[in-house]
């Protein structure tokens, strides 16, 4: 006990909070844990019901389209890694965990950050709400977590969400900032309404930036669903946690591996939504250009 | 009814602005709104542009030029006074109207193109009738319309990102041709591109103007676009307008030495024009006369030549003295129309600059002719030269024709 300063009982009044909180709204928790619960589990059995060998091509392909056909190759050897480690279920558990948090924050974030782009005062507010999501250690989340919605995915998925949604609203707010200023005075030199400029000039002109937002966001996540597994949220986060608490270094490392492979996956295939008009080799511009080609010479 | 009328406009920055109109009117400077934390980036401006004129708003850095364009379509508010829109009060209307206006009325070219980057072209060009409400089928006829009338047929399909500065601000410029509006609003439109380019868009500018007699708020830093481009230019400093007036006007008669000091060096050959300079010679001959009356008139006007007109007063000719003393010695009745001298005759409108080839080629003075083709006046080499030299304090004074019918 410090002598010369009382105890302020911050802790303690939170905890009261979040005890009151449950006591009213125990019903909206229950219900919304369900309801995660239910997503990603669907999510998870629809990743699970492909044969490991369909998927692993289809990842592939993904990643030609999107963006190399070099990617494409280093995908199918990672993956084909993880299956045979058998870390295939556990990864696509938290894939489906990663993508249900990533569109939730998403969903979140560009409204938050439009809101935010246009409205200093909100703005102002939002900042240090967000500097407090991104910094306080992520465990702390899944107290209150666990206490909300008990142990599982829907825990898991509520901290990643917290954890995971600051970047989103920033760069939203940064990417419609930072669209030329004459530009949009043209929008509104035409007489365009606020609607269609958001629409048609801010948006599309911030969509680099926000892609780079969501690339974080799902990294983010990616990192929290790991630490997820503590709190009982089925998929390579479990697998980390028992292997620590077994003292397995071989599974350890091969869990381990596993999130790498998949966050450097995700990671390249997110920023190639960014700067789209950089991947020359992806099977998606070389469409484009044949298309543009035919268009030309017609 | 004008264009645009603007009364009184105030445009200053910062907080409680309304205070600074009430530090102005009082006397205050603009040095002393600032140590208040204002900035009074336009003062006190009136003017009015008339239907299908080209009005320059000239003036350095900072004058103020892009604050009043602004406040024209109601970009940013005015602080203080009144601007009308072919009769219809643009201060203190309510977000729809001013949008209203901006779709039915006043379209704007931007400096540095403000294009959409991830829309082609054609899209760009047909931006203002999307916001309209127009279908697509009809959007694009008058976008590339529109485009065709900037030189762009055709490249409807590309990204702006693919065209070069000076294509781009055409894309500019179609933009706000399609959107069918009366007034342009062009702020710098052209300072971004190189001058080659630029003299290029200005004529082209011109050109457009005349056919669709569009009317063309114009901004500009550079006196000799200003000069080129407007039919009146209103002279800006410090966020007041100096001047407003022709640019013979400005040229001639500077209302103070910031505008005389200001057109010290402009090409004063691509302003002034034939007209403008033209004398009237001391005397010219009817047609219908002959040579004695001619020898009579050369021997009082102290002239080696003497100009000849038809009734309608077309020019017939110039006479020559020695042809005339010839004849007069052969006792001849004709006009003795010399066989080595030509008549060179220019259009009144014909800027200084192009007189000097054809002044090169003839001894003879040039005799400057109206739109109908009727004589205005004569312009001896002597003149051209001296009116390129020096600023001519005084205008033309229009001298009695003697005539000789
Ligand atoms: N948004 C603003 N807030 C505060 N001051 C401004 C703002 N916009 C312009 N000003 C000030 O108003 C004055 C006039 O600026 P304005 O842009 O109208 O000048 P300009 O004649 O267009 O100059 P330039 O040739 O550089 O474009 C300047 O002193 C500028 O600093
Ligand atoms: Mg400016």
């Amino acid at each position: 006990m410090n002598p010369t300063i009382p105890h302020i009982p911050i802790g303690d009044v939170v905890d009261a909070g979040i005890g009151w909180l449950r006591a009213n709204a125990g019903a909206f928790f229950d219900g919304l844990s369900a309801l995660l619960a239910i997503l990603t589990d669907a999510l998870t059995d629809l990743l699970l019901a492909v044969p490991e060998p369909v998927a692993i091509v289809l990842f592939a392909l993904l990643g030609w389209l999107l963006r190399s056909w070099k990617m494409a190759l280093a995908t199918l050897v990672t993956f084909l890694l993880i299956w045979s480690m058998n870390q295939w279920t556990t990864s696509m558990q938290t894939l489906a965990l990663v993508l249900i948090a990533t569109v939730i924050a998403v969903v979140l974030a560009i409204p938050l950050g439009i809101w935010a782009a246009r409205n200093d005062a909100v703005s102002a507010a939002l900042k240090p709400i967000l500097d407090f999501m991104q910094t306080m250690p992520a465990f702390v989340y899944l107290i209150p977590a666990i206490l909300f919605f008990g142990i599982g995915a829907a825990p898991g998925l509520i901290a990643t969400l917290i954890f995971a949604l600051p970047p989103g609203v920033r760069m939203t707010e940064l990417g419609i900032r930072g669209v030329d200023h004459e530009t949009v005075e043209a929008g509104h030199a035409f007489g365009a309404s606020d609607g269609q400029i958001l629409r048609g000039i801010q948006l599309p002109l911030a969509v680099p930036t926000i892609m780079a937002g969501v690339n974080q966001v799902i990294m983010l996540a990616l990192s929290m669903a790991v630490i997820a597994g503590m709190v009982g949220a089925d998929g390579l986060g479990k697998e980390v946690v028992s292997a620590i608490s077994t003292l397995n270094t071989a599974k350890g490392v091969e869990a381990g591996l596993s999130v790498v492979f998949l966050a450097i996956y995700l990671d390249r295939l997110t920023g190639s939504l960014a700067r789209p008009g950089d991947q020359r080799t992806s099977l998606l511009a070389w469409l484009r250009s044949r298309r543009q080609a035919a268009a030309r010479a017609s | 009814m004008s264009a645009i009328q603007a009364n009184g406009l105030y445009k200053i920055f910062g907080r409680r602005a309304t205070r600074g109109v009430a530090m102005l009117e009082a006397g205050a400077s603009r040095d002393d709104l600032r140590k208040d934390g204002l900035t009074a980036a336009v003062i006190d401006a009136s003017f009015e542009v008339d239907p299908g004129e080209i009005f320059v708003v000239m003036g350095l850095s900072g004058s103020g030029k892009s604050t009043l364009i602004r406040m024209v379509n109601g970009l940013w508010e005015s602080t203080a006074g009144e601007l009308e829109i072919y009769g219809e009060k643009l201060t203190k209307s309510s977000d729809a109207t001013l949008r209203r206006i901006r779709r039915e009325k006043v379209s704007m070219v931007f400096q540095h193109f403000a294009l959409l980057p991830h829309r082609t072209v054609g899209e760009n060009a047909a931006y203002g009738l999307e916001i309209k409400g127009l279908n697509r089928t009809e959007r694009e006829a008058r976008a590339n319309e529109a485009l065709a009338m900037v030189g762009l047929e055709g490249w409807g399909g590309m990204l702006p990102g693919e065209l070069s500065g000076g294509m781009r601000q055409r894309v500019g410029l179609a933009r706000a041709l399609a959107a069918g509006t009366d007034i342009l609003l062009m702020d710098e439109a052209f300072s971004a591109l190189d001058p080659l380019i630029k003299r290029d868009m200005q004529d082209q500018l011109v050109d457009l103007q005349r056919r669709l007699e569009k009317t063309i708020l114009f901004i500009t830093h550079d006196l000799n676009e200003a000069m080129r481009l407007g039919d009146r230019i209103a002279m800006m400093r410090d966020g007041r307008i100096e001047q407003i007036g022709t640019a013979e006007e400005i040229l001639n008669n500077p209302a103070n030495d910031y505008v005389a000091q200001f057109t010290q060096d402009v090409d004063r050959t691509r302003v002034l024009t034939a007209a403008q300079i033209a004398e009237q010679p001391a005397s010219v001959l009817g047609a219908e006369q002959g040579p004695r009356a001619a020898h009579r008139l050369l021997r009082e006007s102290h002239n080696s030549w003497l100009v000849v007109l038809h009734h309608d007063r077309t020019p017939a000719g110039v006479l020559w003295e020695d042809d005339v003393a010839q004849a007069v010695r052969d006792g001849s009745n004709a006009l003795p129309w010399s066989d080595t001298h030509e008549m060179p005759v220019v259009a009144h409108d014909t800027p200084i600059a192009d007189l000097f080839t054809q002044a090169a080629q003839h001894l003879s003075p040039l005799i400057v002719v109206d739109d109908a083709g009727r004589f205005q006046g004569v312009i001896p080499r002597v003149t051209l030269l001296t009116a390129v030299g020096r600023p001519r304090a005084d205008a033309p004074a229009p001298a009695p024709a003697g005539a000789g019918g």
